[in-house]
């Protein structure tokens, strides 16, 4: 493991996280606000990429810069539990529960579909 | 709640000339350059942590991912304290939020290697691992913004 790829790793997940800010707030303002749609479509987009990584057969290190340094910052567990008990918070319950249920459900089917679609390439 | 609303809110107008104001936001996302690069000083920060941790602690499917475990539970217990200090607290800044919450906290939690990590409890027939991580992971992370928001809350705003 040498400094370069510490470096990768460094910048990549920077831009990671623009991905996600970006892409957040194209869907947000596209799907409104009403609901955490932006950090849902990133997070369960971001688990079909990895999924679609592990399907394939990457290096340690492809691992590290495709994976865990671009998708693991492009999504995010922090906000979406920030957003949940927020809706939670504000006495919206009904769509707390969805928040955590629909992510997870989509956000397993998407890597399992993923890791499908990589296994065949 | 999104991280920008208040950015992208347009109080006081309603009916065509918002839907207009907000289409054209849709066609072009605002890209304040400052506020970019204190994403990517966050992300980038956040990333190296996450994936430090991730490789000094390498487990197999079966065993509890405590790398990912740790960083999203203590990434939630930060952005619930910065986000709730940021807003409720502190004087407006243009650089904080995205720096703090949507950078370093975004940067250093993960959602997608907690997915791809169930998948492969899933496929390895670990079934109650599976179940306890996913509970332990939500009511956790939940706990943790929970517990910071409050602990913001708590401490009274200084006039």
């Amino acid at each position: 493991m040498n400094i370069l790829i510490w470096a990768a790793v460094v910048l990549i997940g920077g831009a990671g996280s623009v991905a996600r800010f970006l892409v957040d707030g194209l869907v947000s303002s596209a799907a409104g606000r009403d609901f955490p749609f932006g950090t849902m479509a990133v997070n369960i987009s971001g688990a079909m990429i990895l999924g679609l990584l592990t399907g394939l057969a990457l290096t340690h290190n492809q691992a590290l810069l495709a994976g865990i340094a671009a998708v693991g910052s492009y999504t995010t567990f922090s906000t979406w539990m920030l957003e949940t008990q927020r809706l939670a918070e504000e006495r919206q319950r009904r769509e707390a529960i969805l928040n955590v249920a629909v992510s997870l459900v989509l956000g397993i089917a998407a890597a399992a579909l993923g890791r499908l679609i990589g296994g065949q390439l | 709640m999104p991280e920008s609303s208040a950015d992208l809110a347009v109080p006081g107008v309603s009916g065509p000339a918002r839907d207009r104001r907000q289409r054209a936001r849709v066609m072009l996302p605002r890209a304040d350059r400052r506020e970019i690069a204190a994403i990517f000083a966050g992300g980038a920060l956040g990333t190296l942590l996450r994936a430090a941790l991730a490789e000094a602690f390498p487990h197999p499917p079966t065993a509890w991912p405590w790398p990912t475990f740790a960083v999203n539970i203590v990434a939630a217990f930060l952005l619930g304290y910065f986000v709730t200090r940021l807003q409720e607290r502190l004087p407006l800044s243009s650089y904080r939020r995205p720096l703090l919450g949507t950078g370093l906290c975004g940067g250093l939690s993960t959602f997608s290697t907690m997915q791809v990590e169930l998948l492969n409890m899933l496929g390895a027939h670990a079934w109650v691992l599976a179940a306890g991580y996913t509970a332990a992971s939500i009511a956790a992370g939940y706990a943790a913004i929970h517990l910071a928001t409050a602990t913001v809350r708590r401490v009274r705003v200084r006039r």
